[in-house]
């Protein structure tokens, strides 16, 4: 039950990240590999303002704003300076291992609830109404989701929206009409990596504590949410999608809380194991494909 | 409704690959002129139309659309005034999202993208209107995925995204080259009537010289970057191909090579 309970509350706040990491690979068709610089810009910012007694709710704002920077920087490199997206992407995320020090001001910021000098988080007020702290965890990510996934929804159906989503389908015919597709990407990119700064922030809120390394790795935990529900659901409709997303999200940590309960595996293989359900995902519709129809193979896949 | 000023361009200037592709091109389009654009491979006329759809600047020279200059106006800040179909039918439309997404995109052409649903009801009844005239039965397929369409289906569809919003200029670069020959005189059928219909200044790169000749009221050619042929009014209507081959020849010091030209 503790690890279902865990699986949940981290994947309700992953898929915070998965959405954003839907935004770049799969609206705007652009792998952002910054998102692993936001998660930790995200998580360092909203420990050292709320270590340092700032309101929790005003610290995961600034954390949002300032994973939304990381994604403002990684634009302009690929818009302004035309630096390929992947490498782009790098140069913020090796950047922000630099900032991130600067903004904690030490490697490690512990936010211990229960501490002597008791520091609150975002999920404090709901357990002053006398919910557990997991519940609380679950109750505030979940109402964050729908919020976040509504407006986003909603952002994706507008004008705007749309020209988001043409512009990673095809460039040239967005340019053709009358849009400044290089103001879309870096727009995408902000949005993106503020939802992975916001995942951050809770996170560390989440697990009362904030260090520069544990952002490690996460550009392939987002993925490999948005992979599962991929792989899992098949969907196309954008709220649709963004459901799944959640799925993805809460399944991936299923599949961790009960691989890492096996005797020979520890919590430093998490990296590794991410690394294969990935790489499975991805080979998952290949050899569906090869078993169910293996005369057809020649044919070209479109998509 | 057109004005190109002694335009120029070199790519790769003081570069071994350096190429001078527009060697000072001046051309006027009256309003309603339908011209047709004819020339050899790298004689520069799509990057004639790029020129004049923004996609690089030119590095002498002055392009004004309708009485606005544009020569240093970024390409998404013209558009407004264009209405663009390319040699690719991928290139014109969104595949991942359907025809009225892609009809709301280019009705859309130069307007600020607000917070705005992306398409009000009304506009579909437009739309099917539009649609309808292209006799593909596309207005009954709305939330298709342009995906799904063939290659003519699609460039018939990019006709009428250009000319949904009337641009002040239509230009058209072999947009039924890439097409089979069944489908190929269609679409080019549906853009010389919506041309008509809509009386659009327009300039229309083909490879054709026959569809040069039947279409529009004047036939230019260029070769090596320049402007060499002219034709217009009662002199382009008695064209015959064999005469245009002749002039070809003769303006462009080129022999005239099968492969460049479909002769019929
Ligand atoms: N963006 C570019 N960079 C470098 N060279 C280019 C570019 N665009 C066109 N060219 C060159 O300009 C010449 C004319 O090309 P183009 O205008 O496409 O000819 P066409 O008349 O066949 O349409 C070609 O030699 C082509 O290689
Ligand atoms: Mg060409």
């Amino acid at each position: 039950m503790l690890i279902i309970q865990g699986a949940v509350s981290l994947g309700l706040i992953f898929s915070l990240m998965a959405m954003g990491v839907y935004l770049t690979f799969r609206v705007l068709e652009m792998p952002d590999l910054s998102a692993e610089g936001s998660i930790i810009l995200g998580a360092g910012t909203a420990a050292r303002l709320v270590s340092g007694g700032v309101n929790p709710f005003f610290a995961t704002i600034i954390a949002t704003v300032v994973g939304c920077t990381a994604g403002l920087v990684t634009g302009v490199l690929h818009t302004k300076f035309k630096i390929p997206p992947i490498l782009a992407g790098i140069l913020t995320m090796v950047a922000s291992y630099s900032v991130v020090i600067r903004i904690m001001g030490t490697s490690n910021i512990p936010l211990l609830p229960h501490g002597p000098n008791r520091v609150t988080s975002v999920f404090t007020f709901l357990q002053e109404t006398g919910l557990s702290r997991q519940a609380s965890i679950i109750l505030f990510s979940a109402v964050m989701v729908v919020v976040v996934g509504v407006v986003l929804y909603c952002f994706l159906g507008t004008e705007a929206g749309s020209a988001m989503r043409a512009t990673g389908n095809n460039r040239q015919m967005v340019k053709a009409q009358g849009i400044n597709t290089d103001a879309m990407v870096i727009l995408c990119l902000m949005i993106s990596n503020g939802l992975i700064g916001l995942s951050g922030a809770l996170w560390s809120q989440q697990q009362g504590f904030a260090s520069v390394d544990m952002g490690t790795g996460t550009i392939v935990i987002g993925l490999a949410s948005v992979i599962i529900a991929e792989v899992l659901f098949r969907v196309r409709r954008v709220w649709a999608r963004l459901i799944t997303l959640v799925a993805g999200s809460i399944i991936y940590r299923m599949i961790i809380a009960l691989a890492l309960n096996l005797d020979f595996l520890s919590p430093t293989d998490l990296r590794l194991l991410t690394a294969i359900i990935v790489a499975i995902a991805l080979t998952l519709p290949l050899i569906v494909e090869k078993v169910s129809k293996p005369v057809e193979k020649t044919k070209g896949r479109r998509k | 409704m057109l004005h190109i000023e002694n335009l120029n361009k070199t790519f790769n200037p003081g570069t071994p690959i350096e190429n001078h592709v527009l060697r000072g091109v001046s051309l006027h389009l009256e309003e309603g002129d339908y011209v047709t654009l004819i020339g050899g491979n790298g004689a520069g006329k799509s990057t004639l139309l790029s020129g004049v759809a923004g996609t690089f600047l030119p590095d002498t020279g002055t392009i004004t659309i309708g009485g606005t200059e544009v020569t240093n106006l970024p390409e998404h800040r013209r558009a407004v005034y264009l209405g663009r179909v390319f040699q690719d039918p991928m290139t014109g439309t969104a595949a991942n999202m359907n025809i009225e997404e892609n009809m709301a995109l280019a009705y859309r052409r130069g307007k600020r993208r607000g917070l705005g649903w992306y398409i009000k009801s009304k506009e579909r009844e437009l739309y099917r209107e539009r649609l309808s005239t292209l006799e593909l039965g596309l207005e009954d397929r709305l939330t298709d995925k342009v995906g799904l369409l063939s290659g003519g289906q699609r460039q018939a569809l990019t006709l009428v995204m250009a000319t949904l919003k009337q641009p002040r200029v239509l230009l058209l670069d072999e947009h039924t080259a890439a097409l089979d020959p069944k489908t190929a005189p269609k679409v080019l059928a549906i853009g010389t009537k919506i041309i008509k219909e809509l009386n659009l200044t327009t300039m229309m790169v083909t490879h054709n010289m026959r569809d040069a000749i039947y279409h529009g009221n004047r036939l230019i050619m260029m070769s090596g970057g320049r402007i060499v042929l002219d034709i217009s009014g009662d002199e382009k209507q008695k064209l015959t191909v064999e005469e245009l081959v002749a002039k070809f020849s003769l303006a462009s010091d080129e022999e005239f090579t099968g492969d460049q030209a479909l002769l019929g």
